[in-house]
């Protein structure tokens, strides 16, 4: 189960993950390698199995919907890379 | 007397007595962390300042509890020095997650958790090292430095958790958490010849703990005993609004509940857990343990979980592709790491998250956006959501028969660093006895059962859903009849 050069490529621009042509290639090969080993699942028969998403069954766990006070702008921007007037500067999002 | 070798009872016991002081405590661990921690590298980031302003104020508190006649309950992780896995929020304090993306990155709050050992007045002496964003089972995988098991310092301390491990071990903090996907607390704990714990699903909230795998993720305390665990385990346990996977269950008195006697509780012996490849040694220490514990009054049985051969690919689809959510916020917008000469806003994202992130993370984020992409969603994603199933049950019903299940945590002891770093598969296989837990939702504690070449052997014990009380009491039994847990590392 050997992953193709475009699956490697796709596979990175939907992560947005800028690969070097030496990482697609080893990441190819390891990431083969790891899913020819993870085909024995298919060994199981799961038909009437149903997908277990959480291990601790707790349904709709909601609250009020009461405004209280989240974060201070500042504190939330102490990390920004790029602040500025209060907001986080972007790169154009539309041309 | 050397302080830093007391456990966190002992050391609560002094300090209320008036024959140490808080401060002092704090002191001298920041000597035993200068004396050793170059060799063990278990601290990313040490924080004196806050740690010895806690401390004074934890004697303030204690001096006026005196005067005031001595009688009230005072918390007992008061003044009690402790070292935190750098993937969980300290507020004020970097919190890297063992990541370059993450290098710089501070916190403007606290942790569920942190805020509940503060409230306490435990005293916060650094982070601790991780494999970055807690992927990986050694600790190698830190973009900085790896850390040393300080039993042998050419070998890991397991990991992701490595740093906390080798703290408590090597006696750098008295205490220390720790986090737990596929066994970043059990293994490590194992490896380094302490006590460490992973709580049912939902236990410890989450909020706060950098996101790995939503599914998975358990914060974890680590102690040189079961004592300390359980004194750990009852500070930072308990619903949490900000969580809403937290279990809104009462916390037992933990400690109180070790003393309770194991007499008449059924022992359920996992037979695909002595897996093939396992270390005859390790073996042989865990089966001796397990004798011991059918000698202090527990009956025995075989019990079979046969999908446990089906845990690693399962786990390493789930976790990674839950991964691959949780890391896609890493865009170099609002913190982190930013690759200041981007093109446009799509290169801006792709060389930051390049540059950002180290190898097992692309590598697990590839993996997990593969197993949820378009066409390969069913047959990957969905086929483990159903082996999971297949996994739990497989505990339940072991569980109508037997108490809890008591096995080794690893298939071996702690290997030489570099030994597994360039084969990523072999690395995943090292996690086959603790995943499965974490996918079942169970909790499950490590203590150290004996040495193999010098080297620390772990015993799991694994219980039921919220079963933390009774899983805490065996390892106890266990400890009063040993002395594993007495031994220290020569440095």
């Amino acid at each position: 189960m050997r992953l193709t050069r475009e699956e490697v490529e796709h596979i990175a621009e939907l992560a947005r993950l800028g690969l070097t042509e030496e990482e697609k290639e080893r990441f190819g090969s390891q990431l083969s390698a790891i899913l020819e080993y993870f085909q024995v699942l298919q060994r199981l028969d799961t038909e009437s199995v149903p997908p277990t998403t959480a291990a601790v069954p707790l349904d709709n766990v909601m609250f009020d919907d009461q405004v209280e006070p989240s974060a201070a702008r500042e504190d939330i921007l102490l990390n920004a890379p790029d602040p500025a007037d209060g907001f986080f500067r972007v790169r154009a999002v539309l041309e | 007397m050397q302080l830093y070798k007391l456990t966190i009872h002992e050391a609560a016991q002094l300090l209320r007595q008036g024959e140490i002081s808080a401060a002092e405590l704090t002191q001298a661990m920041f000597d035993r962390i200068a004396a050793v921690d170059n060799q063990v590298r278990a601290y990313l980031t040490l924080t004196p300042e806050l740690a010895l302003e806690q401390a004074r104020q934890a004697d303030e508190r204690l001096v006026a509890w005196r005067r005031a006649g001595a009688s009230d309950t005072l918390p007992t992780l008061l003044g009690i020095p402790l070292a935190i896995k750098d993937i969980i929020c300290v507020g004020g304090v970097p919190t890297t997650c063992g990541s370059k993306f993450l290098e710089n990155f501070v916190p403007p709050y606290h942790a569920t958790v942190i805020e509940r050992l503060v409230e306490r007045g435990a005293v916060i002496l650094g982070k601790t090292n991780t494999d970055e964003f807690a992927m990986g089972s050694s600790t190698e995988n830190s973009a900085f430095f790896t850390t040393h098991n300080p039993w042998d310092l050419t070998r890991v301390p397991g990991g992701s958790s490595g740093g906390s491990a080798a703290a408590v071990a090597a006696g750098e903090a008295l205490g220390a958490l720790g986090s737990d996907t596929g066994g970043s607390v059990r293994q490590p704990a194992s490896l380094c010849g302490i006590a460490g714990m992973k709580p049912t699903y939902g236990r410890i909230s989450r909020y706060g703990l950098v996101a790995f795998a939503s599914s998975l993720d358990q914060i974890g305390p680590f102690g040189k005993d079961v004592t300390d665990c359980a004194l750990l385990l009852e500070a930072i346990a308990g619903h949490d609004r900000r969580d809403s996977n937290t279990i809104d269950a009462p916390v037992p008195d933990y400690v109180t509940g070790l003393k309770k006697g194991i007499r008449g509780l059924r022992l359920g012996i996992p037979r695909e857990f002595f897996v093939e490849g396992m270390q005859a040694q390790v073996e042989t220490a865990v089966r001796e343990a397990i004798a011991t514990l059918v000698g202090l009054g527990m009956e025995a049985r075989e019990v079979s979980l046969p999908h446990t051969q089906y845990g690693v690919p399962t786990y390493y689809l789930i976790a990674p592709a839950e991964a691959s959510a949780n890391l896609a916020r890493y865009d170099g917008v609002r913190y982190g790491y930013s690759y200041p000469d981007a093109q446009d806003m799509w290169d801006g994202y792709r060389k930051s998250r390049a540059y950002g992130f180290g190898d097992e993370v692309k590598r697990r984020i590839m993996l997990g956006t593969y197993a949820l992409s378009a066409g390969y969603y069913d047959a990957y994603y969905l086929k483990a959501q159903k082996v999971r199933t297949l996994i739990k049950r497989d505990f339940d019903r072991a569980f109508e028969d037997v108490d809890v299940i008591v096995a080794p945590t690893s298939p071996s002891t702690a290997f030489k660093i570099g030994e597994k770093a360039d084969d990523p598969l072999q690395m995943y296989l090292s996690d086959v006895l603790t995943l499965t837990l974490n996918l079942a939702g169970l909790g499950g504690l490590s203590i150290p059962c004996g040495f193999a070449d010098n080297l620390p052997v772990g015993l799991q014990i694994i219980g039921r859903p919220l079963a933390e009380e009774m899983v805490l009491r065996v390892g106890y039994a266990y400890e009063q009849v040993t002395d594993w847990h007495l031994r220290r590392p020569p440095i």
